[in-house]
Order: C-alpha cells, then structure tokens, then sequence
C-alpha cells in the first residue's frame, strides 16, 4: 500500500517539476527570441530577409555583413567613446558619492539632516526638465561635442550618495575608534576601513553606474554633434538613419552594440541583479 | 602619530571642515548640473529662446500655448495610454515569472538570467529588431500569426468592429500597442527581480499556518503572499509609472522622422511628451516652451506620487 502511494506521489512531484520545466523554457524562448532574430537577420543576404515568411536560420550565413557594417560606421571608435565615458562617470560617481555618503554618515556638521533631505528630494526631479538647463550650461561652457559634456553632468548621483550614505552607517563604529585613537585622520578611516568593507555596495552600484551610462542615449543625442564622437547607442541610431531598411546591416550593428553588455552580464550576471536591488530596495 | 594635535582635532568646528572637504566635489557638482539647472528651467519656461536670437520674457505665454495646442493633448492621451496599458501588464506578468522563478529548481539561476537579458540591453539596438519584427509584411509576427491562420481571422474580426488590421507600426492604431508590447517585454526583468526579493521576504511562517487552516493554492496567495507584497507592488507601482511617463527612446527609434513618417509615429499616435519636449528643444530650437512642457511632466509625475503615497496607507500592509 504505501509503496503505491509513495510510486504516485513521486511520480507527480515528476511531472509538476517537468511541467515547469516546460513552462520556464517556453517563456524564457520567448523573451529572448527577438535576440535570435538579431543575429538570424544580420546573416541573412539583402533579399533573403524579405522572404515570407522569415527564414529562421539563414543558409549560407552571410558573416561579411558584420565586415561591411564594422566599416560603414566608426564603430571602434563609438566603442571607445562609450568605454571613456562609462568608465569615468562609474569613477566619478563612486568617487563623489562615497565622500559625500561618508560626510552625511559619519561627520557631524550644522544642517546636516536638513541638507540630506533637500538632497533627496531633489530626486524627484525627473531628467527630462534638467536636459535642457544642462544643455545650455555646457554650451555655454564650450564643452558641447565634448568628453568633458558628456562626462560632468551625470556624474553626480543624489542617488547613489544616498544608498551609500544608507550601507555606511551600517558599519559597526567599534572599527573606527580603534583607528581613531591610533591616527585621527577621517580620510584614512574612509579609505582604509570604510572603502574596503563596502566593497559589495560599491560593486553593485558601479554595475549598475556603468549599465546605465552604457546604454544612455537621450543625453548623448542631445550633447554629440560630431561623427567621431558618438557612443555606440546614437551611432547605432545615425547608423539606422543611414541605411534605413537595410535590415541585414543595421542587424549586424545592433549585434555589435549589443555584445560587450551581454558578455559583461552574462559573466557578472550576479552583480547586475544585486545591484538593481540593492538600487531598488534603497539599502531596505 | 601626533597625538597632541590629534586631540585638538576633535572639535566641532574641525570636524564641520573636514565635512565640508568631503562633501565639496560632489555639492559642486549637485549645484552646477541640479539645483542650478531646476530653477534656471523653471525661469526659462518664462521666456522664449531660440538661442541665436536675444532672450524674450513672455510670462506664463508658453503654458498657454501649451494648454491651446491640440498636439499637446494628443501627445498627453497618448502618454496616458501607454502608462495604463503598459504599467499594469508589466506587474502581472513580471509578478508572474517571480513566482515561477522563486521555486527550488535545478538550473532556475539560468532563466532568471534569461528572464533578465533584455533590461541590461540597449533600447536603440532592441527596438531596431522589434521594428523589423512588426514589420506588417515580413516581420516575424505577423507571419507567425499567418503562419498559424490567425491573421486573417484577427484582420477581419478588427474590421468588423470598425478596427483597422494589425499593420503595427504602419497603423496610427496599432503603433502604439507595438510600443507598448516592446516596453513591457524589455522591463518585465526589472520588476521580476523586485517581487523576487519580496517574495522571498515573506516569512514560511504565514504560509505554514495557512496551511494548518486548510488554505487552497488560490488562498494562500490571496490571503498571504499578496497582502505581504503589497510593499513591493507599491515601490514597483511607483517607479513603473514614474518610468513610463518617461518614454522616449523606443518612441524615437521605432517611429520618428527619417523614414518618411513625421516624429512621432504615423498622425503622431506614438508622439509622447519626452519626444515632444525633445522635438521642441533640439529640432525646434524653442527653449522656452520646452522647459515649460518639461515642468508640466514634472508636475504629473508629482502628482501621481504624492497621489500613490496618500492612497498606500490604505491598501499596503508593513510586516
């Protein structure tokens, strides 16, 4: 008797698993088949892609296409913008929230409580009324078209100070008297104690910086006026302006842009989550 | 170590500069690229500038202009649209993969990674392939929809509801839906990961004596796991609507000018207030009026918090 029913019960733990299984694999198919249809495309010769319906898989795979689209566009050189830019503004942002973090956490000074505050509500303002502001600012500055104008402005998050403004005063103070009895300096105790043991926060949120600096687009539109200034995102759209319905082409950029993200992600995909959350949840 | 002027070193007026030294690179900062900008937008809106000619003072004339622009309110239905389509759909479904994701299966890390791929990616580079995918005549969706003889029967059935046929991108009824289907599936990675940690929040305790009571599936989740969510469908309710007042870049890619279509999409459906502040600003030249569009999004995305924040005493419940 109970050999028969411990049999069924397996069995249909089995099958809720497999049907799960199926559920998973069907969605996940789903959301990421417009990326096979990325690359599919991209190999496809000019006519092939007009054939309905679609070829999945393109015989024979036309690789030169990513050869012609290297050479239609600069795009070495939008990659190196975007690495210059992701990078500096991913330090700056570090750099600047994490001194700023430590002030409102660890120092003592008149209005401090009041100043965080007006800071944070200072995140409501959304980007789009700051644009252009901005926009006039670096102008007027002569930085438009410019590293220095793409750079600046975004590299000062409220955001982000807030966050590790919230993970420092998490650490126990018991670590900096000790330092504090040895050698007063504030800077060291931030640099020695408080920098390394925040190592994870730093992390996630320099991912999640570098994400977003990446993949913007909106500010670059409106700052890049010259060709060999592009990121990989507006040169992607110029490249679309360009070759409008050369589908096999404009494919081929998208795959080129998209590839350094991907591999970064699919290497660090831990980090990438954490650091939506960690964003997310704001430090809960 | 000085320990002499180590002890003078503790007093507050020392500490207050050394405060000041930390935080200067990124006050500065904050006082040049925010706090500076918000109120120098806020006086621009005042006035009309095209930038080559001299600054003009028009009072509140560009808010009237706004309020009497037929476009505007197209652009501000339009908006509206794709944030109570697209908002609800995305919680739904991304609450849905979280309960799929959250179980204890083998290989799971795999399709949270799968689930998440399209947010980490570009916009640009996504919605050029979703252009291609709706493309009404080889796009892939609409031949699979023929491929499986939906189509026609779809075509039909719109027609006979006076709705025309699903040309997508094509269509000043169907851009929008297509706009709105790209969002949802690009962000559906974002919210999952929300709802999974608070998901995972909720104490087995509650579930186990939910289970005690007899509660079916059905029950556990109302009684349970919703109600202990509700934190998280808040926060996720919140910055989904924030983000989708803010819709611009698959807007932009998808239907703007340069394939023959105005900015905007066909009869401007798909035209919506960061485009048209966008278009105003850069194409336009018209400073001024753009700032003061931009302040309008300002104030109803405001409005919506402040709203949100009033009503979540009643509906959310904190541990």
């Amino acid at each position: 008797m109970d050999k028969v029913v411990w049999l069924k019960k397996g069995q249909l733990v089995f099958l809720k698993k497999l049907v799960l299984y199926i559920i998973l694999i069907a969605i996940a198919v789903t959301m990421l088949v417009p990326f096979f249809w990325m690359v599919s495309t991209s190999l496809k010769s000019r006519i092939a892609v007009f054939e309905y319906p679609p070829q999945w898989i393109p015989r024979p795979p036309k690789w030169e296409n990513y050869r012609t689209a290297w050479k239609a566009l600069p795009f070495g050189r939008y990659f190196a913008n975007t690495t210059v830019v992701s990078v500096s503004v991913t330090f700056l942002q570090l750099l600047t929230s994490s001194l700023a973090a430590y002030a409102f956490a660890r120092l003592n000074f008149p209005g401090r409580n009041r100043l965080f505050l007006c800071y944070l509500g200072t995140m409501m303002i959304p980007g789009q009324v700051l644009m252009i502001p901005r926009f006039l600012i670096i102008k007027y500055l002569g930085w438009v078209d410019s590293y220095t104008g793409l750079i600046l402005p975004q590299a000062f998050t409220v955001f982000g100070t807030f966050l590790l403004r919230q993970f420092f005063m998490t650490i126990p103070r018991e670590l900096e008297d000790a330092a504090k009895i040895d050698g007063c300096s504030h800077f060291r105790i931030y640099l020695r104690i408080i920098l390394p043991l925040s190592k994870p926060a730093l992390a996630t949120l320099g991912i999640f910086a570098f994400m977003t600096q990446w993949n913007d687009f909106l500010w670059p539109l409106i700052v890049i006026d010259s060709r060999e200034m592009y990121t990989l995102t507006t040169g992607l759209s110029f490249f679309q302006g360009l070759y409008l319905t050369r589908w096999t082409l404009l494919m081929a950029g998208a795959v080129i842009v998209l590839i350094p993200i991907i591999v970064v992600y699919v290497l660090g995909q831990k980090y990438f989550v954490k650091g939506i959350t960690l964003s997310g949840l704001g430090g809960r | 170590m000085d320990r002499k002027s180590c002890r003078s070193r503790t007093s507050a007026a020392w500490e207050t500069r050394v405060a000041l030294i930390f935080l200067l690179p990124h006050i500065i900062g904050f006082l040049v690229f925010t706090l500076f900008p918000s109120f120098f937008s806020l006086l621009l809106s005042t006035f009309s500038w095209d930038i080559m000619t001299p600054l003009m003072f028009v009072g509140l004339q560009n808010f009237v202009r706004l309020f009497s622009d037929p476009l505007f309110y197209k652009v501000l239905r339009n908006t509206a649209f794709f944030v109570l389509i697209s908002v609800p759909l995305g919680m739904i479904f991304s609450l849905i993969l979280a309960l799929l994701v959250n179980v204890k299966l083998k290989y799971i890390v795999f399709f949270r990674t799968a689930f998440f791929m399209p947010k980490i990616t570009s916009m640009v580079a996504v919605a050029l392939v979703w252009t291609w995918i709706f493309n009404p005549d080889f796009g892939w969706l609409n031949s699979i929809l023929d491929q499986l003889r939906l189509l026609d029967p779809i075509n039909s059935l719109l027609g006979s509801i006076g709705l025309p046929p699903l040309r997508w991108l094509a269509s000043p009824i169907w851009a929008m839906p297509a706009i709105i289907i790209v969002s949802v599936w690009k962000n559906l990675g974002y919210s999952m990961i929300m709802y999974l940690a608070g998901l995972q929040g909720i104490s087995d305790m509650y579930y186990e004596a939910a289970e005690i009571d007899g509660a079916s599936w059905w029950q556990k989740f109302r009684y349970v796991t919703l109600p202990m969510l509700s934190p998280t469908t808040f926060f996720v309710l919140v910055m989904s609507i924030i983000g989708s007042f803010q819709v611009f870049e698959q807007v932009f890619i998808m239907t703007r000018g340069g394939q023959g279509i105005s900015p905007g999409g066909p009869l401007d459906s798909t035209n919506t207030i960061v485009l048209y502040i966008y278009t105003h600003a850069f194409t336009y030249f018209q400073m001024g009026y753009a700032s003061a569009v931009a302040w309008i999004l300002f104030i109803i995305i405001f409005t919506f918090t402040l709203l949100q924040w009033r009503f979540q005493k009643k509906w959310v419940h904190y541990g």
